[in-house]
């Protein structure tokens, strides 16, 4: 990084909600391949599903708000060839049609691709009930299903494509606040890889979907204290790709997890079961402590729960305290 | 396929009962009345209506069976096996640790399945799903049939995949409902009210025929005149005896999920072969 302020920064960075990716990578998923199609439980604007809708209207299904349709509707549709993509709100998708996606979708195997928009806290003023916190848990559980989190738009629409050819059901969160876009096109990305963004020696920062900006910019504070960190992106959260994160974790030797969503279940539980089973290492886990959300203003939200560059700054203080 | 007579899938359906207790005694646990009361069903799918192929399960002409109330699967089981899609001898490794024959059906373990099953509700969702892709893939000269039962009719999935069919008008769907009346807490009008069944999916833009499930000919008639309907999904409304052909089963929902006892099934099995004698003699 540079001598700018994370201020300045992040003001000379075009600003875009993740789920437009989403909606522009669905789109050219369509043009690619014609057994991609796609349903929608009335949020078909919101989940930026519009887009495909508008291309290929015989290939779209509006089901109504009936979240359990949605999902088993999907079953059916991948048992005839087809690649469905179902979005809704995570809050709804997968938050109230879990059985379903478990057994017509992870049990009996078929390809559906499960798109929650609206994930996080900084869902903002729609309060607890919007801002979906447990999607990561829920779907990590399950066997079979993979579970992505994009950082950023430009991210997410790389994953969605990638989803479109993946064989197995998948689960991809999204966000509806404009965030930061700051990786390109000619950053890589595959389902089930993590990847280094910054290199460190002293500790792994290691943050999902719209945390790891928050990650990034955490580097500059630390680097101005002296602490030379390392961010590893986990854009999939299973399956973990745990020799990238062994690597990294061996070589700092403390961890701090970020995620905006519950740790428990989350990411920050996937790491922390991880060094345990492999190589026990002090580690803090950022994100939502057992507990909803509330109604506010985004930044105002993240701030107060934690979640942003300068608590990721103190979680690192304290566990290189316990670092040796 | 040439057509067998109406005593010879009378006998095939008996004996799909006879197979039905000698798996689940063998078993040792498991749904009776269901599939005992959906056995004529099951015979006049799987031997006259369903177009499909024992030998080559995935044919792409197919016709697809999806079971919505995955505890009845025995019968769905029982039924395979006399159409060739297995060994009868396999049957009895029903509910057994490596048993492709699972409590509730899995898919991906046998062949023909087309469904996972037993959590209640999804059956007719996934038909749309099947349905709306074969429409767009032009294939929906394919029949879809789904097998439903009536209490899982308290389920709102069902429902959400009523008006689906009924708005996307869905017409190479063909729904059975088992209507026996029984569910595992009581008779259904007593755990919650299905009545007036007909005029609910009338009103979600169904097609409705209402049948004795256990009459061989009539199911085969009505799935001929569903298949007749043009522009609307079909539900046959199919009235079952829950617990068919043995006596101290009938109509008794203590019987919706437990086995016959040793002592039960050789009662049950002795039942059954004096039905299968009239069977023979009142065809003669």
């Amino acid at each position: 990084m540079n001598n700018m302020s994370l201020a300045e920064i992040t003001a000379k960075l075009e600003q875009e909600p993740i789920r437009k990716g989403f909606g522009r990578g669905l789109l050219e998923a369509g043009k690619r391949w014609d057994n991609v199609v796609a349903a929608c439980a009335d949020l078909t604007d919101s989940t930026q599903m519009n887009l495909f809708a508008k291309e290929f209207p015989e290939r779209y299904i509006e089901i109504g708000v009936a979240e359990q349709n949605l999902v088993t509707t999907g079953s059916g549709l991948a048992a005839m060839g087809k690649v469905p993509f179902v979005s809704s709100y995570a809050a709804f998708s997968p938050g109230r049609n879990w059985e379903q996606i478990r057994t017509t979708i992870c049990l009996n195997d078929r390809p559906v691709k499960i798109i929650g928009s609206h994930a996080g806290v900084s869902v903002g003023p729609d309060g607890a009930t919007h801002q979906m916190l447990e999607d990561v848990a829920l779907m990590r559980v399950l066997p079979n299903m993979v579970v992505i989190a994009p950082c950023d738009s430009v991210e997410a629409e790389k994953a969605t494509i990638a989803m479109a050819t993946d064989k197995r059901p998948n689960y991809m969160r999204l966000a509806r606040e404009a965030t930061p876009v700051f990786t390109t096109d000619k950053t890589p990305f595959e389902i089930g890889k993590a990847y280094v963004f910054e290199p460190g020696e002293d500790v792994s920062i290691i943050a999902t979907g719209t945390m790891t900006y928050q990650a990034l910019a955490a580097v500059d504070l630390l680097y101005k204290n002296g602490i030379d960190a390392e961010v590893v992106h986990v854009p999939t959260i299973k399956p973990l790709d745990e020799s990238t994160i062994l690597k990294s974790t061996r070589k700092t030797g403390a961890v701090v997890t970020v995620e905006e969503g519950q740790i428990n279940g989350g990411l920050g539980g996937a790491i922390a079961e991880l060094l345990a089973e492999e190589h026990p290492t002090p580690i803090k886990r950022i994100g939502m402590r057992d507990h909803f959300g509330e109604s506010g203003k985004p930044e105002e939200l993240l701030k107060h729960f934690g979640l942003d560059a300068k608590h990721i700054r103190l979680a690192v203080h304290a566990v290189l305290e316990r670092k040796n | 396929m040439q057509k067998l007579s109406l005593k010879q899938l009378e006998t095939i359906a008996n004996s799909i009962r006879e197979d039905i207790i000698r798996m689940l005694v063998h078993a040792g646990s498991g749904h009776s009345a269901g599939p005992l009361g959906l056995a004529d069903i099951f015979t006049a799918l799987y031997f006259d209506i369903l177009k499909h192929d024992p030998k080559n399960p995935d044919w792409d002409e197919r016709d697809i069976l999806l079971l919505s109330n995955g505890h009845c699967v025995p019968v769905r089981y029982a039924t395979m096996a006399r159409a060739g899609y297995f060994d009868r001898s396999e049957l009895m490794t029903l509910r057994q640790l490596g048993s492709r024959l699972q409590g509730h059906p899995e898919r991906t373990r046998l062949p023909g399945l087309e469904n996972t099953s037993g959590p209640l509700g999804s059956g007719l969702s996934q038909a749309c799903g099947m349905s709306l892709a074969m429409r767009m893939d032009n294939q929906s000269h394919r029949w879809i049939y789904v097998v439903v039962g009536d209490g899982e009719q308290d389920e709102g999935n069902v429902w959400e995949a009523a008006m689906l069919a009924g708005k996307y008008k869905l017409s190479n769907i063909i729904a059975i409902t088992d209507r026996n009346n029984i569910q595992i807490d009581g008779p259904t009008e007593q755990v919650m009210p299905l009545e007036d069944l007909k005029a609910k999916w009338q009103a979600f833009g169904w097609h409705v025929l209402e049948i004795d499930g256990n009459d061989i000919e009539a199911v085969i008639d009505a799935c001929a005149m569903g298949r007749a309907v043009e522009n609307k999904p079909v539900m046959i409304i199919a009235h079952t005896v829950p617990g068919k052909g043995v006596d101290f089963m009938e109509y008794d929902f203590h019987w919706h999920g437990k086995p016959p006892n040793k002592e039960e099934a050789k009662k049950a099995l002795h039942e059954l072969r004096t039905l299968g004698g009239k069977i023979r003699s009142e065809h003669e």
